[in-house]
């Protein structure tokens, strides 16, 4: 395996005419947290679809734990865990249910289980609601116990796609320090957003725009590079600069 | 890979039996229509209603009348008095038949010439008046008989005092016997359809919107970066369904056996065996129409469409040898026809599997490419 988590080198991916992902080369080490930052529809989404074997590359190439998405997607499967905006969960399903079936589905080990259940329960604050059927948690706890059961198989790498859409202020800055523990027991985690909050919680951020990647960086280089104080003026700037460009 | 297919098929028999609402859905459906086919949907006719139009008024007309009456087929409701009633009572609805002695009728008898008696059927529901119409024929025409050989003895006798000599007439009875059904209940024929019907809707319908309802609430774009492969999938998604099938298999035949008496004459072992097949056609093409559908209200209006023609074609109640020859051809491709005759023979003929491999392998054929078109469809991409 190479030093990078992921290694993404001219990626492309067109849906008929419309290009969703237009050439973005990018690496991402281990234990990295990585952001991709851009407005809605600038091809976040869809270039982690691609990394997680959902969708298959139009060009380009995506090695992802190693193995490469478009040949070995199954492989790139048993490496990553994957988290999108809906907090994909089985809401006539109780939470001990939820995470019994992940288990199984990863195939974690008979005799990790419990622990890695208690691991799942712990982090998602959920201990003693084992039984509660999962529609009837709040947003932010389901999220938690999403994230949870996307990584019961510890695996090395983690896609969060918008993990933190429509949960409270306090949920999302608790859900980040989750994000930290996972970085700092060595996981990569790979994380899109449209909050600039959230952005400065990254260790490097890619910033997407209409399927291009149009800057590169740690917050800090982004925003000296541009002299800007925050990262929001950081974005609308290279946006708009972005813009004039393409005219 | 086991291990993942069971985790699959527990997940789903838990979402299932625990909804109330889908647990409505498994018992709702047979129950109505085993009630509505058992007791409601009679085509049997039994007690017509006749008005009686006597314009004779002899002894012969009244004999005719105790044989109507007699019978426990008729029971006769009105005497009418003029043309204008005949209509009234039929306008009305009051009656299935009028029987319409014309006058002249004891005299006709007497002299040994034909006698006329009118019978007008009301013909608004073809079934009825073709079953009216021949009963009634069946009366009048042993009431004839009757007449007849008393006619011949008469001249027999008469021989003595030397009047023209008639041969005994040799009289042909029919006495039709109806073979698998001798009382023609109509329930016998449709109980067992409903079996047919059922097992189709139910399985059908849980394998689509089971399937449809993951994509739906994006659990299935999770499964989908699980390191769990289609084919597992598919398995642990259809084998639930084909388990709830077989149970209500069972239930029909248990409700159609003990509660509407409907005979199982052939073996129930074959009976379970080529079900199998059937349902595997009914999970493929569940399979196939979750293939083609992104949400549960497609999903649903799809199996709608598809099970209406399918039921139409399939020889429940419209016999398929009535149909135009192109839509002939057409049942060939459907599932529910040769189940439907495979359920018929073995409840009714009580035939097995020598006369009925030909629908069977029909089904296994079928069932087979179905879901292997589906599983083909059925990929782990989202484009």
């Amino acid at each position: 395996m190479s030093e990078f988590s992921v290694v993404i080198e001219h990626l492309t991916k067109r849906f008929g005419t419309f290009v969703a992902v237009d050439n973005v080369t990018l690496n991402v080490g281990k234990g990295e947290i990585f952001g991709f930052l851009g407005p809605n529809g600038a091809g976040k989404s869809t270039t982690i679809r691609i990394l997680c074997g959902l969708l298959a590359p139009t060009s380009g190439k995506a090695i992802v734990a190693g193995y490469n998405v478009a040949s070995d997607p199954e492989l790139v499967r048993a490496n990553i865990g994957y988290m999108s905006q809906r907090f994909s969960l089985y809401d006539d399903l109780t939470v001990a249910e939820n995470i019994d079936f992940f288990s199984g589905i990863y195939g974690v080990a008979k005799d990790k289980r419990p622990i890695r259940k208690q691991y799942a329960l712990d982090m998602s604050g959920l201990v003693g609601r084992e039984d509660s059927m999962t529609r009837t948690l709040p947003g932010g706890l389901k999220q938690r116990l999403a994230l949870g059961c996307a990584i019961l198989h510890e695996p090395p790498i983690i896609f969060l796609d918008e993990p933190t859409s429509g949960v409270d202020p306090i949920a999302r800055r608790s859900f980040w320090d989750l994000i930290y523990q996972l970085s700092e027991a060595g996981q990569t985690v790979f994380v899109t957003t449209h909050y600039m909050d959230e952005a400065e919680y990254c260790h490097r951020l890619a910033l997407m725009y209409k399927g291009k990647m149009i800057s590169l960086g740690t917050p800090a280089e982004l925003k000296q590079a541009l002299g800007k104080g925050s990262m929001e003026e950081v974005f609308v700037e290279s946006i708009e600069r972005e813009e004039a460009a393409s005219v | 890979m086991w291990e993942r297919i069971r985790e699959m098929i527990i997940k789903e028999l838990k979402q299932t039996l625990r909804e109330p609402k889908m647990r409505a859905t498994l018992i709702m459906p047979p129950l109505i229509q085993l009630l509505v086919f058992g007791y409601a949907v009679n085509l049997d006719v039994e007690h017509a209603k006749l008005a009686w139009m006597d314009q004779d008024r002899s002894i012969e007309s009244r004999e005719l009348l105790e044989q109507f009456t007699g019978s426990a087929r008729f029971t006769v409701v009105r005497f009418l008095e003029s043309e204008q009633d005949t209509h009234l009572t039929h306008d009305r609805s009051e009656v299935e038949g009028v029987v319409r002695i014309l006058p002249g009728f004891a005299a006709d008898i007497a002299r040994g010439r034909a006698a006329s008696v009118q019978v007008l059927v009301d013909g608004t529901n073809s079934n009825t008046a073709s079953i009216v119409s021949t009963q009634c024929t069946q009366v009048i025409r042993q009431f004839s008989a009757k007449k007849l050989e008393k006619l011949q003895r008469q001249k027999l006798v008469g021989r003595a005092v030397d009047r023209p000599l008639f041969a005994p007439l040799p009289t042909l009875t029919i006495e039709p016997r109806v073979w698998f059904n001798p009382e023609l209940r109509s329930r016998n024929y449709f109980v067992p359809g409903v079996l047919v019907n059922i097992i189709m809707l139910v399985t059908l319908s849980l394998t689509s919107m089971a399937i449809v309802r993951e994509k739906e609430i994006g659990t299935m774009e999770q499964l989908m970066v699980t390191p769990i492969r289609p084919i597992e999938l598919i398995i642990g998604k259809t084998l639930p369904f084909a388990a709830i099938g077989m149970i209500q298999l069972l239930f029909i035949t248990m409700v159609g056996m003990l509660v509407f008496q409907v005979p199982l004459n052939g073996s129930p072992g074959l009976l379970v065996f080529s079900s199998l097949f059937f349902i595997e056609c009914t999970l493929g093409l569940g399979l196939f129409i979750s293939t083609i559908s992104n949400t549960q209200q497609q999903a649903m209006m799809t199996t709608l469409f598809v099970f209406q023609p399918m039921f139409m074609l399939s020889g429940f109640s419209f016999p398929i040898r009535n149909m135009p020859e192109i839509v002939q051809w057409v049942t060939y491709l459907n599932p529910m026809r040769y189940f439907m005759e495979v359920v018929r023979g073995i409840f009714l003929k009580g035939v097995g599997i020598e006369i009925l491999w030909p629908q069977i392998l029909a089904l296994a054929v079928l069932g087979t490419t179905i879901l292997a078109i589906s599983a083909m469809r059925f990929r782990k991409r989202l484009d």
